[in-house]
């Protein structure tokens, strides 16, 4: 149905040829969802992270999200599955745990009320702050949005935690109701104030759309491409935590 | 016939003073628009931003990096807004001279009731087209996008709420700003016509104090109005005091080269600005302490940096276009012209095609191609119909409506989007 298969197929050889480095991911293998260095640089640090790689010491992730954290019926292969096994593949040395707090439904104002309960119990080294989705589709006013996101940032600061936030995805079926750049100029601007990585998966997930990647218009049924994009979020979510805790050269052989 | 630029536009820079002061000495307090002649530069820069508003409409494309929104702070909603203030005071201030107060406020309210039947008209085919993807697409990728759909659940609340022009479905944001302007047209063109200047610091007053005190309309089913109407009508009435003299007014100052430095320094340094959006590699060139002033942009509440980027390229734009420029009758200026003229239909249509875009990218195929060709097509469109309709009120309707005596026709200056 589709007239593009052609110029998908022509795409994934030559970035096949492209990425014969990148093969020796897990399942993903087959997928070529490469991402440009300048959507996982950052200004943003992770001293917290950097110290506990550096010592030794375990890394505690803590995924804080909405639904698009997770893939309904199938969590081992969300991005939060697939970021701890990359974490682990690429930090041998040291135990990587992980766990997901799911908040459907909620506003980065409602989830404002329960991160410090969250943090205690978990006492993470790095927050993973998936947020956006829940306040653009009720059109929350970006002031408001931006407070709370900025209220969420100081207090897990405040707690000793790294903080990484994580935008909404890029979902063109729903362009024409979702009304995403608000939000997601806020979270960048406060990214900015606190100094907080910013891990943009709309950019992302949008240049693998219009690379040819994944075909996000699709209205497959399946859960066959969602795991996928998960896949390759997970393995991108994990360059960037190391890139972002200036972690790189030294333990990345 | 008084424009932006009559004083300016065509004058060699040197004996520019003088000129200005002349036109300044013979412009009336109102200046009242020669019948059958139309300022052509309007319809043209209407036009343009008719197309940049259906391309930015449409997911991003090649077209979309001619759209100037990439090149600066401001895009085409601004020039949009402010032509129709221009234009609706053009018509309806001529009504209200000759014809009176309640005459020309009752010929505005005709022209609100037009752009709310239109309004909710492309409502009807929004619901059509999200009904049908609601119901086909399920991709768990999307399970929690695809929430927003839980509205057509309760078509009682939601479809009252379109009708109060409370819940807007994304790009369908301008149409009710601008039957909220319209419907204090007349209250605004009273007071211009009072006393123009107090009208203009009047409004000014209202976007200060909006700012002030975060004043907003609540939206359904929750949020507020994309465009707040309290901070817009700055646009809008400035436009409108253009069109009642004070473009003819202002002319000393937009023929004087300091003008033209200091919007060519601002635009200049909002295109860096700009670019470092584009190209992240260069935001390490923005000084932090100037992000943290600077940032957000807000489009709701039309943020000064927007407002002023707005006036720089209209400053230059009656500088450097002169209204009697031989291009303006050109043929190939003559579809934005065209759609230029008939706003409203082609402002709707516009909505309509970026829907049905939207859609035909998704159910027949996407990639850049196909994105760039549904963008021209698109345009294509908007000038075939902007030629039908002209067709139709030049010859089609012509026998008919020759016995009577002609209205006053609100497309002429449009009145409308």
């Amino acid at each position: 149905m589709r007239p593009r298969s052609g110029a998908v197929l022509a795409l994934t050889l030559l970035a096949g040829l492209a990425a014969t480095g990148f093969a020796r991911a897990e399942e993903a293998t087959a997928q070529n969802c490469e991402v440009p260095g300048y959507l996982l640089s950052t200004e943003g640090t992770l001293p917290k992270v950097a110290e506990a790689v550096k010592n030794a010491r375990p890394l505690t992730v803590l995924v804080i999200g909405s639904r698009s954290s997770t893939i309904l019926s199938s969590e081992a292969s969300a991005y939060p599955a697939k970021l701890q096994a990359a974490l682990k593949e690429k930090l041998p040395s040291i135990p990587v745990n992980l766990s997901v707090e799911l908040q459907n439904g909620k506003t980065a104002e409602e989830v404002d009320a329960n991160l410090i309960k969250l943090v205690e119990t978990k006492s993470p080294t790095l927050v993973i702050w998936q947020t956006g989705t829940v306040d653009a589709m009720r059109s929350v006013d970006p002031d408001d949005f931006r407070g709370a996101v900025d209220n969420g940032i100081a207090a897990l600061q405040n707690a000793g935690t790294d903080v990484i936030l994580v935008n909404l995805q890029y979902s063109p079926r729903t362009e024409t109701m979702i009304s995403a750049p608000p939000y997601l100029d806020n979270m960048r601007v406060v990214a900015q104030q606190h100094g907080v990585p910013l891990f943009d998966r709309f950019a992302i997930m949008r240049h693998w759309n219009d690379a040819g990647d994944f075909d996000l218009f699709s209205t497959f049924h399946g859960t066959d491409m969602a795991k996928r994009v998960h896949a390759c979020l997970g393995r991108a979510l994990s360059k960037f935590v190391l890139d972002a805790a200036r972690l790189d050269q030294a333990q990345q052989n | 016939m008084s424009s932006i630029a009559d004083p300016v536009a065509g004058t060699p820079l040197s004996d520019a003073k003088v000129d200005a002061k002349a036109a300044a000495a013979a412009a009336p307090a109102i200046a009242l628009p020669v019948a059958g002649e139309r300022e052509l530069r309007l319809d043209l820069f209407r036009g343009m931003a008719l197309w940049l508003i259906f391309i930015d409409h449409l997911p991003t494309n090649i077209l979309t990096w001619f759209t100037i929104r990439n090149y600066g702070f401001s895009d085409a909603t601004e020039i949009f807004i402010f032509i129709s203030g221009y234009t609706a005071a053009f018509v309806y201030g001529r009504a209200m001279l000759e014809a009176g107060f309640v005459v020309a406020t009752a010929r505005i309210m005709r022209r609100v009731w037009q752009i709310y039947v239109a309004h909710v008209f492309l409502f009807t085919i929004f619901l059509a087209e999200i009904s049908y993807v609601a119901t086909r697409f399920e991709n768990p990728l999307y399970s929690e996008e695809m929430g927003i759909m839980d509205f057509l659940k309760q078509p009682d609340v939601t479809i009252i709420q379109a009708l109060l022009l409370r819940f807007r479905p994304v790009n369908m944001d301008v149409l009710p700003l601008y039957i909220v302007l319209m419907l204090f047209l007349p209250v605004i063109l009273w007071l211009l016509k009072w006393r123009a200047d107090i009208g203009l610091a009047l409004s000014v007053l209202l976007y200060a104090l909006t700012w002030q005190f975060d004043w907003y309309l609540t939206a359904y089913p929750s949020g507020f109005w994309i465009f707040n109407p309290f901070a817009w009508q700055l646009l809008f009435v400035f436009g409108a005091w253009c069109a009642l003299g004070g473009a003819a007014r202002m002319s000393r100052i937009l023929s004087s080269p300091v003008t033209m430095w200091i919007c060519i320094v601002y635009l200049s340094f909002a295109f860096f600005v700009t670019l470092t959006w584009h190209i992240p590699q260069l935001s390490f060139l923005m000084p932090k302490r100037l992000e943290q002033w600077m940032y957000p942009i807000t489009k709701t509440d039309l943020d000064v940096l927007r407002f002023a980027h707005f006036l720089a390229l209209a400053a230059l734009t009656v500088r450097f276009l002169p209204r009697d420029w031989p291009g303006l009758k050109s043929r190939w200026l003559r579809p934005l012209i065209l759609c230029g003229q008939h706003s409203l239909e082609i402002f709707c249509l516009g909505v309509f095609l970026a829907f049905a875009g939207h859609f035909v990218l998704a159910e027949v195929g996407g990639g850049a191609l196909m994105h760039a060709l549904i963008s021209l097509a698109g345009i294509l469109i908007m000038w075939g119909v902007a030629w039908v309709i002209s067709w139709y009120k030049h010859s089609a309707d012509k026998g008919a409506s020759k016995t009577k005596k002609p209205v006053i026709n609100a497309d002429l200056a449009g009145g409308s989007v």
